[in-house]
C-alpha cells in the first residue's frame, strides 16, 4: 500500500516536471518566432525613420546626389498594383472557394483543389515570367497592368484556399434553415453562408493583398519601375518593392537610407490596409 | 375529416441503404401528429421527406407524397418549403442578422424588402411564438445573442413568417431547459388552430401531451398510426405497447 503510494507520488512529481519543461519549450519556440520580427521591426523604424516625413508621401524620386524628394509614384504604383491584383484575384478567389466548398465534392473540385495547391507553390518569379510572355510581349512593353496580373495570380490560391475553409466552417445547421425557408440555394449561399463566413475570408483576402503588395520578383519584368509619375495602367509603373530593391543594392548612401523609408512605408501601408479591413468587417454586433 | 398531407408506399434511401420502408399514413389537417420511435428509427429521415430535406444530404425517395392531392415529390422544392416549414433541433438563428431580420429573413431573400410591409408581419409572427414580449425592445439585436429557448421561438417565428401551411418539428425541444419546453409545447397548441403540425420527439410525454395523433416508427417501418389517447391507453400493437410502457427504446 505505502510503496504503491510512493509510487503515485514519484509518478506525480515525475508528470509535474515533464508538463513544466515542455511547457518551457513551447514557450522558448514561441519566442524564437518573434524575434525575427522584432528585429525587422526595429531596424525599418530605426533605419527608415529618418526619411519619413511628408515628402517621402508627397513628393518625387530626386536624382543621385540631390538630398531628400519621396516615393509619392510608388506609393501610388503599388496601390495601383495591388489594385488591380485584387481586381483579379479577389472575384476568382472568392467565386472559386466558394464553388469548391458548396458543390466542390466531385472530381473536377478535387482537380482545381490540387491545382490551386500546386499554384500557390508556384515561385513568384515564374509566375512573373508567364505575365511577361503573356502580356508583356504582345503589348510590346512593360505595364501596370502585366504587373497587377501576376500578383492577381499570385493572389489566387491564398485567398480560394481561406474562402473554402470559411466557408465550411459555416455549420451545416445555417444551410438546412435557408434551405427549409424556401430560399433558393444560390440566395442561401451568397446572403447566408457568405455573409457569415465573410470576415474569415475578408481576413484570406487581406493576406492575399498583403502578400501582393510584398512581391519584387514578379514585378521586375512587368510593371519594371518608373521613375516618373504614372497612374497609366498601360504604361511602366513605380512600386515600392522594385524601389527598395534598386535602392537597397545602389553604391548611395542617401538611397540605401530611403529604401529603408520605403520599407517602412511599405509595412505601414499594409497595417492601414489591415486596419481598414478590420473596420470595415468589424461585426454589428457583439460575439458572445 | 380533411386530409393535409397523404403519405403512400414511401421508401426513403441513403445511397442504397433503405432507411424508411413503405410507409403510408394520413395527415389529416390543422392536427398535431407526433412521430414517436427509438433512436435510428427513420423518424427524422420521414419528416425530412415531406420538405424534400432529405435530398439536401444525398438522400432519395419511391412512392408518393400528396399535399393537398398534389404529388410533392415532383414539384419544386424551393416553392414547396415556402408552403412546409421545418424547426430545426438546435436553434439555428442566423448570426449575422438582427432578430428583425431572422424573422423576415424568409420573405426578404424572397424579393419582399418593403419594411413596411415587413414589420407587421415581424410583430404578428414574434407575437404568435410568445417571443414579442421579450424582444420588442431589441428588435435590432443579433439573434444568437438571445437564450437557447428564444432561439428557438424565434427560430418558430421566423418559419411562421413565409406564410407556411404545414411546419415539420424535428424533436424542437429536445436542446432545452422545461420553461422553454414548456413554452414550445404551449406555442403547438395555439398554432394547430392555424397549421398542419408534424413533430418528431423522443419525449413521449410530449407526445402525449401536444399531439392529437401520433406515429410509431421502428426500424424504418411504421408500426402503428392512430389517436395520441389510443397509442398510449390501448394501441392495437404489442411492439407499440412495449415502447410507450418503456420496456425498449
Amino acid at each position: 500500500m505505502e510503496n504503491s503510494l510512493m509510487n503515485s507520488k514519484y509518478f506525480y512529481y515525475k508528470r509535474k516536471l515533464t508538463s513544466s519543461i515542455m511547457m518551457s519549450l513551447t514557450f522558448v519556440a514561441a519566442l524564437a518566432a518573434i524575434i525575427p520580427l522584432v528585429f525587422i521591426f526595429y531596424y525599418t523604424i530605426s533605419k527608415g525613420v529618418t526619411y519619413l516625413n511628408l515628402d517621402f508621401f508627397i513628393a518625387m524620386p530626386k536624382p543621385v546626389g540631390e538630398p531628400g524628394g519621396g516615393m509619392a509614384n510608388a506609393i501610388v504604383g503599388t496601390l495601383i498594383l495591388i489594385g488591380i491584383g485584387g481586381a483579379i484575384g479577389i472575384p476568382v478567389g472568392v467565386m472559386t472557394g466558394t464553388y469548391l466548398s458548396e458543390f466542390g465534392n466531385n472530381k473536377f473540385g478535387f482537380m482545381v483543389r490540387f491545382l490551386t495547391d500546386v499554384l500557390s507553390g508556384v515561385p513568384s518569379i515564374v509566375v512573373g515570367v508567364v505575365a511577361y510572355t503573356m502580356v508583356v510581349l504582345p503589348m510590346k512593353h512593360f505595364s501596370a497592368i502585366a504587373g497587377g496580373i501576376a500578383l492577381g495570380i499570385l493572389m489566387i490560391p491564398t485567398i480560394t484556399r481561406t474562402t473554402e475553409e470559411m466557408i465550411r466552417l459555416v455549420p451545416h445547421s445555417l444551410r438546412e434553415a435557408g434551405l427549409a425557408l424556401g430560399i433558393p440555394k444560390w440566395k442561401t449561399t451568397l446572403a447566408i453562408i457568405l455573409r457569415t463566413a465573410w470576415k474569415g475570408i475578408a481576413t484570406g483576402v487581406l493576406l492575399g493583398l498583403s502578400r501582393a503588395a510584398g512581391e519584387t520578383a514578379p514585378l521586375l519584368f512587368t510593371a519594371l519601375g518608373n521613375r516618373f509619375w504614372s497612374t497609366n495602367i498601360g504604361q511602366p509603373i513605380a512600386s515600392l518593392t522594385v524601389y527598395i530593391y534598386d535602392y537597397a543594392k545602389s553604391p548611395f548612401e542617401d538611397w540605401n537610407q530611403q529604401a529603408w523609408t520605403a520599407a517602412l512605408v511599405l509595412i505601414l501601408l499594409i497595417s492601414v490596409l489591415s486596419l481598414l479591413f478590420r473596420i470595415i468587417t468589424r461585426s454589428k454586433y457583439k460575439t458572445n | 375529416m380533411e386530409i393535409k398531407l397523404s403519405v403512400k408506399n414511401l421508401d426513403a434511401y441513403y445511397g442504397k441503404n433503405k432507411v424508411l420502408n413503405n410507409i403510408s399514413l394520413d395527415i389529416p389537417k390543422n392536427k398535431v401528429v407526433a412521430i414517436i420511435g427509438p433512436s435510428g428509427c427513420g423518424k427524422s429521415t420521414f419528416i425530412r421527406t415531406l420538405n424534400r430535406m432529405h435530398e439536401v444530404v444525398g438522400g432519395s425517395i419511391k412512392g408518393e407524397i400528396l399535399l393537398d392531392g398534389e404529388d410533392l415529390t415532383k414539384t419544386d422544392p424551393v416553392l414547396l418549403r415556402k408552403r412546409v416549414g421545418m424547426v430545426f433541433q438546435k436553434p439555428n438563428p442566423f448570426p449575422t442578422m438582427s432578430i428583425f431580420n431572422n424573422v423576415a429573413a424568409g420573405l426578404r431573400l424572397n424579393g419582399v424588402r418593403n419594411k413596411k410591409k415587413l414589420t407587421p408581419i415581424v410583430e404578428k409572427c414574434l407575437k404568435q411564438a410568445a417571443l414579442w414580449d421579450e424582444v420588442k425592445n431589441n428588435l435590432d439585436d443579433s439573434g444568437a445573442n438571445i437564450s437557447g429557448g428564444q432561439q428557438q421561438r424565434l427560430c418558430i417565428a421566423r418559419t411562421l413568417a413565409v406564410d407556411p401551411e404545414v411546419i415539420l418539428m424535428d424533436e424542437p425541444a429536445s436542446a432545452l431547459d422545461p420553461i422553454s419546453t414548456t413554452k414550445i409545447e404551449d406555442l403547438i397548441f395555439e398554432l394547430k388552430t392555424n397549421y398542419t403540425i408534424i413533430i418528431v420527439t423522443h419525449n413521449m410525454q410530449q407526445a402525449a401531451r401536444v399531439s392529437d395523433y401520433t406515429a410509431f416508427f421502428y426500424l424504418g417501418k411504421l408500426i402503428e398510426f392512430d389517436e395520441t389517447n389510443k397509442i398510449f391507453t390501448s394501441p392495437s400493437n404489442k411492439q407499440t405497447e412495449d415502447y410507450v410502457r418503456g420496456r425498449f427504446g
